[in-house]
């Protein structure tokens, strides 16, 4: 009988490294993907337990940071400012999981972030509980502030940025919301929060139609309208064909190639004498007739080769991971619709963060800085640094050449033009305003683009509101809405 | 290895040159203050690691540990002098393990299911003792195979009794006397494992017959296929009706390795692998628990809630090294506290300590395995690998279950699990295994005048 026993043994043996095998598989190899998944509770639950790392601002001010409390989960996340910051931290919630820079450097301030290998290591050995690591963003929370006060009641959204870095120095939208209660540890009160501003299709009850939780400045785009004229100007410059004072069309209407339409001026006269102006004029006075002709003179290969090295169809803010839009100059417009996206009609469309870039680009003497949020990772003791975000050019957009004459051009509008509003005393300032529409029914989205100071440039801003409801329809437009906030931001930026 | 094989030859009888075998209890005891230790420090450090604190009665543990242990080891000096010196310290250990993941998923639940299975170890540890000292020879559990086999299936059918049966989640396999839950078939299994032995040592002639070929494999007789036959359909009736596939799994299997033990004929694996392949698609078709237990191995992460999906991710948090007693979340795994305390196990100590586990189990049906080799008498043989084979089985159905390997299916893990009726008769299963070993290492008594007679006279006895 001891043959067989042998083979039975031999069998057990089997059944035993089979085991082996498949435990080593699992708990080895397999665990990672396991641990990453979101119907993983485990993970959720051990990372509530751990300190999260705190968001900072420019200046060290924390805007999201864990809080000791009593109950099953350790640490509570909080978020002193609230809505105000909700588009740079996001929300950290346990039942909706987690967005902006919460999701993005969720490595870092849970501490499961490779980088921070060694440390936890130490920790195992030591017993000193692990934490997470620190996020800086590149924000000025007085722009920011500054930002948010001028917006007031309206809808819309601010974008400032450091034209000689890319760092963005604000980042506004408005509604927002408020991250806290999202945060909580009652699944109740976290419940409610969501349903307040997604809605619960399962019980009828509708998403807040304003969309607080969208971030306007980076990831909703619209009609740029007039701004979009800059990208013009910067390509007929750039194409040598042009001069500041070179005379173009300057009727009261343009007539669309292939139609029987025409475009008209939005104040439907001339923007000079026998329909002839200049390119300076004609920024001055956003005459429609003029960017119509001299973009129809161009064709639309070199108004989409100027939009995309201004940083049109490819998406910003990867390296943050922002998940911010792309803008769009459209593909294979035809002789019409070329015309109308010279200014910045039809499918052109943008977000703030990216008219924000045009004007950093013709600050920074046609060098477009890429942008970027995250200014530095530091290790759980908060003072030693990770990783820190050194600034890098995009592209060379324009030549110096034309970024100073644009400069002048805008300068102009501000002095002289339609920018009035953005005049700051005793700093050159340079913008360009635009008013866009959309729909017949819904009133047009205000525009301002601008920055300072015009001979020595900091900062570039800018700002849309798509909605000012104490605001009559006939009274919205970039000048008047947009100016006044573009000029507080770019105050604030320069006093700090 | 090499050392047991070499006091193996030590302990042939040698008329010209009388050595004393080593007894190893001296080995015995040494490990048991390390298995004791183990039992106590895991306990200690649950709630170090989950309550940040000794335990008050961490020295009273250690008492009854040590106490039950130590009277263990007196009675297997007494008893079983020759016994295996690795058995006993192996199930402590593992009683240890067991009972401080009890402990631990108390804290996390707020029950008190530790202490429960602590009495059902001291009654383990009695009803060991009390086999040592009544089963003084293991043949006599020999004599009545068809008496045995009779009980094992009034065992087996008895949760099925109206008044006393009782179904928990959904399997039929209780029975409830008096407020206290008992699980038969734990008992049947030992039972049935001795009935299968005595028969098969009463008829391993005729089944060895070789009967029709048919691809190169020698087949049964027809009429020879009988007993294998009426384990097998009763096997698949008690899943069909209790709706449970473990203990059928582990009852038909167990009689094939018995069977071809006894026979030496591979054509009974091929023809039980057959069999068992076409109950499980029978299974599949016909058993209400066996299909959602199929679907949810295949695709487990369908409901993240589940059992599966919640052994994995506790598996993967636990990772290399583990968490920690105590600093893990074994408790969202659903009923970690029996059939899935492997994977809380798993996670708690990871895979180094999941790693550890089934090796002891290794080592210790190895020895069990190893007794049947060196054991002399056929019923000896076949009781001792029945036994360990049995216990082989059961661990791969259980811990393959909740790793993923094969589908689910209902069986306690040995030693670790809650559940007073399977410890206390894996219990008995081990001081069967100490009776055998020491069987096996007990030197034949060398002054006896004629010793091929009295081997005759030894088999004829059996009767």
């Amino acid at each position: 009988m001891n043959s067989p026993i042998r083979r039975v043994s031999a069998g057990c043996l089997l059944l035993v490294l089979a085991l082996l095998v498949n435990i080593t598989y699992i708990q080895a190899f397999w665990a990672d993907e396991l641990n990453a998944r979101g119907d993983n509770r485990r993970v959720t639950i051990a990372e509530y337990a751990r300190e999260r790392g705190p968001i900072l601002l420019a200046d060290d001010t924390p805007v999201a940071v864990s809080r000791e409390v009593d109950g099953d989960f350790k640490f509570r996340r909080e978020y002193p400012e609230g809505a105000l910051y909700a588009p740079l931290t996001g929300h950290y919630s346990y039942l909706y999981h987690r967005s902006a820079i919460e999701r993005a450097q969720n490595d870092i301030l849970s501490g499961e972030d490779d980088r921070l290998f060694v440390r936890r290591l130490i920790d195992l050995v030591t017993g000193e509980e692990p934490k997470g690591g620190a996020v800086k963003l590149t924000i000025n929370p007085a722009a920011q502030q500054a930002a948010w006060d001028t917006l007031g009641n309206n809808k819309g959204a601010v974008v400032a940025l450091d034209v000689r870095t890319g760092a963005i120095l604000a980042m506004v939208t408005k509604p927002s919301y408020d991250p806290n209660p999202l945060a909580s540890h009652s699944i109740r009160e976290q419940r409610e929060a969501w349903i307040e501003i997604h809605g619960d299709p399962e019980n009828d009850i509708p998403a807040d139609p304003d969309k607080p939780a969208d971030n306007r400045a980076i990831a909703e785009t619209l009609p740029p309208g007039s701004v979009f004229k800059l990208v013009t100007a910067a390509a007929a410059l750039e194409s040598g064909e042009y001069e500041p004072d070179s005379v173009v069309f300057g009727g009261a209407e343009y007539p669309l190639p292939l139609t029987n339409r025409t475009l008209p001026n939005q104040s439907g006269q001339a923007c000079g004498s026998n329909d002839e102006t200049t390119i300076t004029n004609a920024l001055r006075m956003s005459c429609n007739t003029a960017f119509a002709d001299i973009g129809a003179e161009l064709g639309d290969d070199a108004l989409r080769d100027q939009a995309e090295r201004f940083g049109f169809n490819s998406r910003p803010l990867t390296k943050d991971d922002m998940n911010a839009a792309t803008s769009r100059f459209p593909d294979d417009p035809d002789a019409p619709q070329t015309v109308l996206s010279a200014i910045g009609q039809f499918d052109v469309t943008a977000t703030p963060l990216q008219i924000a870039m045009v004007s950093a680009a013709i600050a920074n003497g046609g060098v477009l800085m890429d942008p970027y949020v995250v200014q530095e990772l530091r290790a759980p003791d908060l003072v030693s640094t990770i990783q820190q975000t050194e600034p890098e050019e995009l592209s060379r957009a324009i030549s110096p050449d034309t970024a100073r004459r644009l400069t002048e051009m805008m300068v102009d509008v501000v002095e002289n033009g339609t920018g009035a509003n953005a005049q700051i005393p005793n700093i050159q300032v340079a913008g360009k305003t635009g008013t866009a529409q959309s729909a017949p029914e819904r009133p047009p989205y205000a525009w301002f683009t601008s920055f300072a100071p015009a001979d020595d440039p900091r900062v570039a801003v800018a700002v849309v509101i798509e909605d000012a409801p104490d605001t009559a329809r006939s009274d919205i437009g970039g000048g008047r809405l947009a100016a006044p906030i573009a000029k507080a931001v770019m105050e604030a930026v320069l006093s700090s | 290895m090499s050392l047991d094989q070499n006091r193996l030859r030590l302990d042939q009888p040698s008329n010209d040159d009388p050595v004393v075998p080593r007894r190893g209890r001296g080995t015995e005891l040494i490990l048991l203050v390390f298995a004791v230790g183990i039992s106590t420090f895991a306990y200690i450090n649950v709630d170090l690691g989950a309550l940040g604190e000794v335990p008050p009665d961490a020295l009273a543990y250690m008492g009854t540990f040590a106490a039950v242990a130590g009277l263990a080891h007196i009675v297997i000096r007494i008893r079983a002098p020759y016994a295996d010196p690795v058995i006993l310290p192996i199930v402590v250990t593992l009683c240890g393990l067991g009972l401080a993941m009890l402990h631990r998923l108390d804290i996390a639940d707020e029950a008190a299911r530790a202490n429960v299975q602590l009495t059902w170890m001291l009654l383990g540890a009695a009803l060991f003792i009390v086999v040592l000292f009544f089963v003084r020879d293991h043949r006599i559990l020999a004599r009545y195979p068809y008496l045995a086999g009779l009980t094992g299936l009034v065992l087996l059918v008895l949760p099925l009794m109206p008044v006393i049966g009782h179904d928990i989640r959904g399997a039929q396999i209780w029975i409830r006397i008096g407020g206290m839950s008992f699980q038969p078939n734990e008992a049947a299994k030992i039972v049935l494992i001795i009935a299968f032995a005595g028969f098969l040592v009463q008829s391993r002639d005729a089944l060895a017959l070789a009967g029709r070929r048919f691809i190169g494999v020698d087949l049964p007789r027809a009429r020879d296929l009988g007993p294998i036959l009426i384990v097998w359909l009763t096997a698949l009736g008690i899943l069909t009706v209790q709706n449970d596939m473990g203990p059928s799994v582990l009852l038909f299997g167990s009689f094939v390795l018995l069977i071809y033990i006894a026979t030496e004929r591979i054509s009974w694996i091929i023809l039980g692998l057959l069999m068992m392949l076409g109950g499980a698609w029978a299974a599949y078709q016909l058993v209400s628990q066996v299909r959602p237990r199929f679907d949810l191995w295949l695709n487990p992460f369908d409901d993240p809630t589940n059992q599966i999906a919640q052994a994995l991710f506790g598996l993967a948090y636990g990772g290399t090294i583990g968490t920690g007693l105590g600093q893990g979340y074994p408790d969202m795994i659903p009923i970690a506290e029996s059939d899935f305390i492997g994977a809380a196990l798993g996670e708690e100590l990871g895979l180094a300590g999941l790693t550890a586990i089934i090796l002891l189990y290794a080592l210790l049906v190895s020895r069990g395995l190893r007794s049947a080799l060196v054991l002399r008498d056929p019923f000896g043989k076949l009781l001792a690998a029945g036994l360990a084979s049995s216990l082989m089985l059961q661990v791969f159905v259980v811990l393959g279950g909740v790793t993923k390997l094969i589908p689910m299916s209902g069986l306690t893990t040995p030693f670790l699990a809650l559940g007073g009726s399977s410890l206390i008769m894996n219990w008995v299963l081990v001081a069967l295994l100490i009776r055998l070993s020491d069987a096996a290492r007990r030197p034949a008594p060398t002054e006896a005048p004629s010793y091929s007679d009295d081997a005759v006279t030894q088999v004829v006895r059996l009767r």
